[in-house]
């Protein structure tokens, strides 16, 4: 057998994949968490951050988004591969079943996935391509010109550059409980997942020992809490009335209005 | 002590089977698990009933032919322990206790108690010896072997084989298996010479019998007789990707 095919076919390469792939959303996510924390700086800080990443070229941005589509794609399709060969391999259950010391994490990898995968799809719809029926953010109504620096970022011809209004957005669906209970709920789902899935990522690829076993257990658990409260912080304070939106707060509205 | 006990009866692979319950009026404490049921044979053979068919040889921990799901938990409520080295004082007066076989595909049952383990055979056949020089036995010692790789190789040789880990696994993954005896030849010097093609005829083997896949549980070790320890498994995946990795740019084995 190729190792092309193998890593495809075996049970170990599927797992191999599924660690490749994981490495790469354990670190998409880590960013994606630290870009968000920008909403404490401010509106103009968050705002300032999109207008960063959507100003990178097309193609660019395109495969980004299809790498990070791909890797996910291969880590659910490994992960349902392996859960139906798992079950294959044990047709007659225990009439008594008893676990010795198996984290709750560790026995919910695939149901914590794909309410995972139900919360990235809604994530997407919601925020990337805003078309959630009632939450549709028109980009022409809710433009703010673009601050970096302190200072308003203005064309040659004199007029602001205009950009869309995340910080709005971001707080506007907050706002709204069940957006706010769901996205909770999600990363402490993402929090169990990764609790197990970090340190599992490292045994599948064989970069685990006696001595590193019990590190990257507690490695992995505190980044789970780490991505977890990161990402709880923002709908918890918009909903405590932290972070508003409010556009008099934003430099640029202000030096518009001198 | 007063037991009722809900065994696994089954005639053979092709019958369906289930749990009968049997009254053990009178067990002593001492008496080992296995002993127990030897009570309870001799009282069904007395009754006119088919004894309950279940494995063991050596009955001393080491042959790892006892293969007995207790409670759900795969050689009973004992760490490090073969269920033939259990004894009913780790029991109360009045329990009741389920005993089940090895369920996994690749275990399929014989009669009751019994599986057929040749999957874990096939496993061996596939990778589990090394090339020795014929002519007379060299010197013992000949081969230098550093202390830390006896000592870890030696902890992998202690796997006895006994398929607790396939049972014990909710995956019915066999690699804590396969990665005691990958890592038990793959680390001394005289294994060397067919390191990598040894992984991957084992891996193969394993994948080819229908054992699961490992999501690092832990559940294998953790009622492994021999504790054999995790990072088995994590040298398991290293030597495997490894081989592979060599074997897109030379020919393996
Ligand atoms: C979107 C749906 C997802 C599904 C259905 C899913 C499912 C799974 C499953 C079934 C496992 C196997 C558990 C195991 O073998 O121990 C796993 C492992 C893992 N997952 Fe996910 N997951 C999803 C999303 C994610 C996300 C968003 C991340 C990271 C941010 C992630 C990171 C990991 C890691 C690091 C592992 C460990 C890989 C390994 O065991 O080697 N997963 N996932
Ligand atoms: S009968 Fe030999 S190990 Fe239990």
């Amino acid at each position: 057998m190729s190792a092309l095919s193998a890593i495809f076919t075996t049970t170990i390469g599927r797992k191999v994949i599924m660690a490749l792939t994981g490495i790469v959303l354990v670190l998409f996510v880590l960013g994606h968490m630290a870009g968000n924390l920008l909403i404490f700086v401010g509106p103009d800080a968050i705002n300032a951050y999109a207008y960063q990443l959507h100003s990178m070229p097309a193609a660019l941005l395109w495969a980004i988004r299809l790498f990070l589509l791909v890797c996910a794609g291969l880590h659910i399709w490994m992960a349902v591969l392996l859960t139906i060969a798992s079950r294959r391999a044990r047709p007659q259950s225990y009439q008594q079943e008893a676990t010795v010391q198996a984290s709750y994490a560790s026995r919910t990898m695939r149901m914590s996935g794909i309410i995972l995968l139900a919360f990235i799809v809604f994530h997407i719809a919601h925020y990337t391509a805003r078309i959630v029926p009632g939450m549709e953010y028109d980009q022409s109504l809710v433009e703010v010109p673009l601050v970096q620096g302190g200072e308003v970022v203005l064309k040659s011809s004199g007029v602001p550059v205009m950009t869309f209004d995340v910080h709005t957005m971001m707080v506007q669906g907050f706002q709204v409980w069940w957006v706010s209970l769901f996205y909770l709920i999600a990363v402490g789902l993402l929090c169990m997942h990764l609790s197990h899935g970090f340190s599992s990522m490292f045994q599948t690829l064989g970069l685990r020992n006696r001595i590193w076993e019990v590190r990257l257990n507690r490695a992995g658990l505190a980044y789970g809490w780490l991505i977890f409260l990161g990402f709880a912080s923002i709908p918890l304070a918009v909903m405590a009335g932290m972070i508003q939106a409010d556009p008099s707060s934003s430099i640029a509205l202000v030096e518009l209005l001198k | 002590m007063k037991l009722t006990l809900k065994v696994w009866r089954q005639k053979n692979n092709q019958t369906l089977g289930r749990l009968e319950t049997y009254v053990l009026e009178e067990v002593s404490e001492d008496s080992s698990f296995l002993e127990m049921l030897d009570i309870l044979n001799e009282q069904l053979i007395a009754d006119g009933q088919t004894p309950v068919a279940f494995d063991h040889d050596c009955r001393e921990g080491i042959c790892g032919m006892c293969s007995l799901t207790i409670n759900g938990i795969p050689h009973g409520p004992d760490g490090g322990t073969t269920v033939c080295q259990l004894h009913m004082r780790r029991f109360n007066d009045g329990d009741t206790i389920t005993i089940e076989p090895w369920r996994a595909r690749p275990f399929p049952i014989i009669k009751d108690l019994v599986t057929d383990r040749s999957s874990f055979d096939h496993i061996m056949q596939a990778g589990g010896f090394i090339s020795v020089r014929t002519g007379s036995a060299i010197d013992a010692n000949e081969i230098p072997v550093p202390k830390p790789v006896a000592d870890y190789a030696m902890d992998a040789a202690a796997c006895i084989g006994c398929g607790a880990c396939v049972a014990a696994c909710k995956n019915a993954s066999a690699m804590l298996f396969t990665s005691a005896k990958v890592a038990q030849l793959n680390s001394l010097p005289q294994g060397k010479p067919e390191k990598d093609r040894r992984v991957l005829a084992m891996v193969n083997a394993m994948d080819e019998a229908g054992f699961g896949s490992c999501t690092n549980y832990g559940e294998c070790s953790a009622v492994c007789p021999k504790e054999i320890p995790l990072d088995m498994i994590a040298k398991l995946n290293r030597d495997y990707i490894v081989a592979q990795t060599k074997s897109i740019f030379t020919k393996v084995g």
